[in-house]
């Protein structure tokens, strides 16, 4: 396999890990998060019990652990490749996001919503299809 | 007013925090060995570089901001609302980078934020 071919190899693999876990997590949280309920109250007493609440939810832990598992893969993906080709390569989990929120947790989103994460994603693809250095190189 | 403020913290923590780990791993250099010792000794000697922890210490007020309003609001819309980090990058690589964001980079944004705004009425 030539370096270039095993260069988008691992970058697509990376993505790939990216796209699925991301989403994944931020669901997780949001499913945890849920059942700790709304946070109310601001004040410092009440912080020990949320906090508590917070480590006791297996989704939360979940969440995390997908969280910290997209987060190695980011790192991992920057060290060669350009930040300004992983953002908007990364947009797709957007859409990933509103559909495990639909599905998974029976979320409603109206069409308004949903032309508006259609859009989103669209403006991050414009984003990225821009030269990733617009600075001299010194 | 409130998950404003929330999604404004973890929109500006979690760029800011964003570029600061790309600037740690541009130092560490190109990763060509998966082997999981290969990864550990590779994310320890991230760690050793200060704009890891600066960029960690941002992400984690971006991330405890999204556990907040993520217990108010629901997932499919908190999420889509932080890609106003691609406006937030734009803004900051122009004021405190000093790059030239393209017309082609601004309308991008522009779409996003328009986006944005959608995804925000539609929940209404």
């Amino acid at each position: 396999m030539s370096s270039s071919h095993h260069l988008h190899f691992k970058t697509y693999c990376m993505l790939f890990i990216m796209v699925l876990f991301a989403p994944l997590g931020n669901v997780l949280l949001g499913k945890g998060m849920k059942e700790v309920g709304s946070i109310v109250s601001w004040g410092p007493s009440r912080i020990p019990h949320i906090a508590l609440l917070v480590l006791t939810s297996g989704y939360i832990w979940l969440g995390i652990a997908s969280l910290l598992t997209f987060f190695v893969a980011y790192m991992l993906i920057l060290s060669w490749a350009d930040f300004s080709y992983v953002q908007p390569a990364s947009s797709i989990t957007l859409l990933v996001v509103a559909l495990l929120g639909y599905f998974y947790l029976g979320e409603r989103i109206s069409p308004l919503h949903w032309t508006g994460i259609v859009i989103i994603c669209l403006g991050v693809f414009v984003v990225g299809n821009t030269p990733p250095r617009t600075t001299e190189v010194r | 007013m409130r998950e404003a403020l929330l999604l404004f913290l973890v929109v500006t923590s979690g760029t800011g925090g964003e570029i600061c780990v790309t600037r740690a791993m541009k130092r560490v250099g190109e990763v060509t060995d998966f082997r999981p010792t290969a990864v550990v000794r590779v994310i320890l000697r991230a760690m050793k570089v200060p704009w890891m922890w600066v960029g960690i210490s941002m992400m984690a007020l971006a991330f405890f901001s999204l556990l907040a309003v993520l217990s108010i609001e629901n997932v499919s819309f908190v999420v889509p609302v932080t890609a106003l980090n691609y406006a937030a990058g734009a803004l900051g690589g122009k004021f405190f980078l000093g790059e030239r964001v393209t017309p082609r980079r601004w309308a991008g944004v522009l779409i996003v934020c328009l986006g944005v705004t959608l995804v925000w009425l539609g929940k209404r």
